[in-house]
């Protein structure tokens, strides 16, 4: 390739990483920035006021707790559903495989806004034609942990379809000729293949939830979540106290960040060695063979 | 579905398929069914629900059509009622933010795919990543603080002298918003894009650059009809999550600024009107879905193909 254009290309990369990253790093300043108003501009000295504030937020520390419970309750039920669904599409094939897979395929694709209007108002109008008070009938969390499942499952399915491509069905087979029984099979056998997949999944799931604003925003009653909170903040009265959760989330995301590149070198050092090794070993195989 | 009785017995099976039955019939589509049912009826007072008003109409669409406003184009002027111009209005932002995503992924993903050594990959790919993890709604906040009127943005154009007053930003029409939006899901056509790209065989680059194509060409006969179903996947993602977005549009917007997702919002939320709010999300519905089907008609790719 030309030079001038390698260079070019060089340049827009980093051009590019520095747009991204960039304005998260505007967002951090201003949580040090001793003035009223979320800014760098002007710099009117350090402060850390705005951490000891955020922890004193009451309604913060609620929403903060609600965003993990809905997570954690959506990667689970995201992960049994999703797996099931994966391990369903799997097993059948023609028009029956397409169909279904197609239909979970669109949850991903419907507005957040259609699923939030949707499950609130199904799950209200069930409450009242069965005219129970009971809690799952009433807005809340729950139907935004209901709502989020909805299209959440669909992104698990995918990960651990691709990863039951890589299985071997003759170990089943194997498996269910020796004598093990149904469930052997499963919990022995299947599962523990698909584990790396299910786990990514409940990562995302995670992410994905704790991300989501159009669902939350229309079941959940009069709870908050933190996306929920952050944005009613950005409306009304906005204080720096948000950039100082923000300055803690990107440091979370980037140990986490460091922490993956860290293990990913380790590996990848350590497989060249195990390669350089066999090499060795199979140079020397042939000086004793000649 | 025998074989599956076969290797994990009858009661596990009926297990799956009943997970998979509350996933899309609970969760989809008697949902999907109730917000259509809903939304042909009346918004009455509880006390009428059931009562002889309560009878199926199209009243709630044809809201779309109420109060007129006068707009002009290009000259021409016109009147449109107000809800079908937010409608109209959000379809071409969703579209011009797809497209100036397109335009700054591409090289991008070339740049991943072909260009950068392979050592260095995985790390610029998770340096990538990091915005993704930082949640929409901080990355719009972190949006909404540089265009702040007092913000860094002004501050850098005055101090560097292109601009002799500070500009505001999310005062002018639809620029916070359409900023916002490419900001947020600029990503989601990088990815797609670059896993196309990827899968492209070096050798046909070369073999064109042997053969004395110039750099255009190449990218315009080989690179872009071979990235076809990365584009389309990619469109489709940034088109409807800028759609369906109402979080970048109520944080950046203007007062001049509307999206139909607010306008839903604003049915649901202010005028409790649940009703009106099922009619209008339907329409988003259809068209995010008449959407999907145009992209992937344009460029012959399955819906499967999308969601790798």
């Amino acid at each position: 390739m030309h030079k001038f254009r390698l260079g070019l290309s060089h340049l827009y990369m980093g051009l590019f990483l520095l747009y991204l990253l960039l304005p998260l790093v505007v967002m951090s300043g201003a949580a040090f920035n001793d003035s009223k108003l979320p800014s760098i501009v002007p710099w009117k000295g350090w402060t850390t006021m705005w951490f000891s504030e955020m922890i004193a937020d009451q309604r913060m520390m609620v929403a903060f707790r609600n965003t993990l419970l809905v997570a954690v309750a959506v990667a689970v039920l995201a992960i049994v559903v999703g797996t099931a669904a994966a391990i369903l599409v799997n097993s059948i094939s023609g028009r029956l495989r397409t169909a279904l897979y197609g239909m979970m395929i669109s949850t991903i694709l419907i507005p957040g806004v259609v699923i939030g209007i949707s499950t609130m108002i199904m799950w209200t109008k069930l409450g009242n034609a069965i005219g129970t008070d009971f809690i799952l009938f009433k807005p809340g969390l729950h139907l935004s942990v209901l709502g989020q499942v909805s299209y959440i499952a669909a992104m698990v399915m995918l990960l651990v379809l691709a990863r039951l491509q890589s299985f071997d069905a003759g170990l089943e087979e194997a498996a269910l000729d020796l004598g093990a029984s149904h469930a052997q099979v499963m919990r022995r056998i299947l599962l523990p293949h698909l584990y790396p997949a299910i786990g990514a999944g409940a990562a995302v799931a995670f992410f994905q939830s704790i991300e989501n604003f159009n669902v939350t925003q229309f079941t959940r009653g009069g709870a908050d979540t933190l996306t929920v909170y952050v944005f009613s903040k950005v409306r009304s009265g906005i204080t720096p106290t948000i950039n100082a959760l923000a300055f803690l989330l990107i440091c979370i995301t980037l140990v986490l960040a460091a922490v993956y590149e860290v293990n990913r070198r380790r590996r990848a050092r350590a497989e060249a060695a195990r390669l350089a090794q066999a090499r060795r070993a199979e140079a020397e195989e042939g000086i004793g063979a000649a | 579905m025998q074989d599956m009785i076969r290797r994990y017995g009858p009661g596990l099976t009926l297990i799956i398929c009943l997970l998979v039955a509350f996933w899309l019939v609970m969760l989809v589509i008697v949902p999907n069914i109730t917000l259509l049912e809903q939304s042909f009826r009346p918004y009455l007072p509880v006390a009428e629900i059931g009562g002889p008003r309560d009878t199926y109409s199209l009243g709630n669409y044809m809201k779309v059509l109420d109060g007129t406003v006068e707009k002009s184009l290009l000259g021409i002027s016109f009147t449109i009622p107000v809800h079908v111009y937010t409608f109209f209005l959000t379809i071409f932002y969703s579209i011009l933010v797809t497209f100036i995503c397109f335009l700054l992924a591409y090289p991008l993903a070339y740049y991943l795919a072909k260009i950068v050594s392979p050592k260095s990959l995985p790390t610029l790919l998770l340096m990538l990543f990091i915005p993704l993890w930082v949640s929409e709604v901080l990355r719009a906040f972190a949006w909404w603080i540089i265009l702040a009127f007092k913000g860094p943005l002004n501050a850098m154009l005055l101090g560097i002298g292109l601009i002799d007053a500070p500009i505001r930003w999310t005062n002018m029409g639809y620029t916070g918003v359409v900023v916002g939006l490419i900001y947020t899901y600029v990503l989601f056509m990088l990815f797609p894009l670059y896993n196309a790209v990827q899968s492209l065989d070096t050798n046909q680059i070369e073999a064109a650059e042997d053969l004395g194509a110039p750099w255009w060409k190449i990218h315009w006969k080989i690179v872009l009809p071979h990235s076809k179903p990365g584009i389309a996947s990619g469109s489709v993602m940034v088109f409807m999550l800028s759609a369906g977005s109402l979080l970048v549009p109520s944080i950046l917007g203007s007062t001049t600024s509307q999206w139909f997702t607010q306008t839903i919002d604003q049915w649901f939320k202010d005028a409790l009107d649940w009703n009106t709010a099922s009619a209008y999300a339907f329409l988003l519905l259809i068209l995010c879905t008449l959407f999907v089907t145009v992209a992937l008609k344009l460029f012959r790719v399955r819906l499967s193909d999308i969601a790798k």
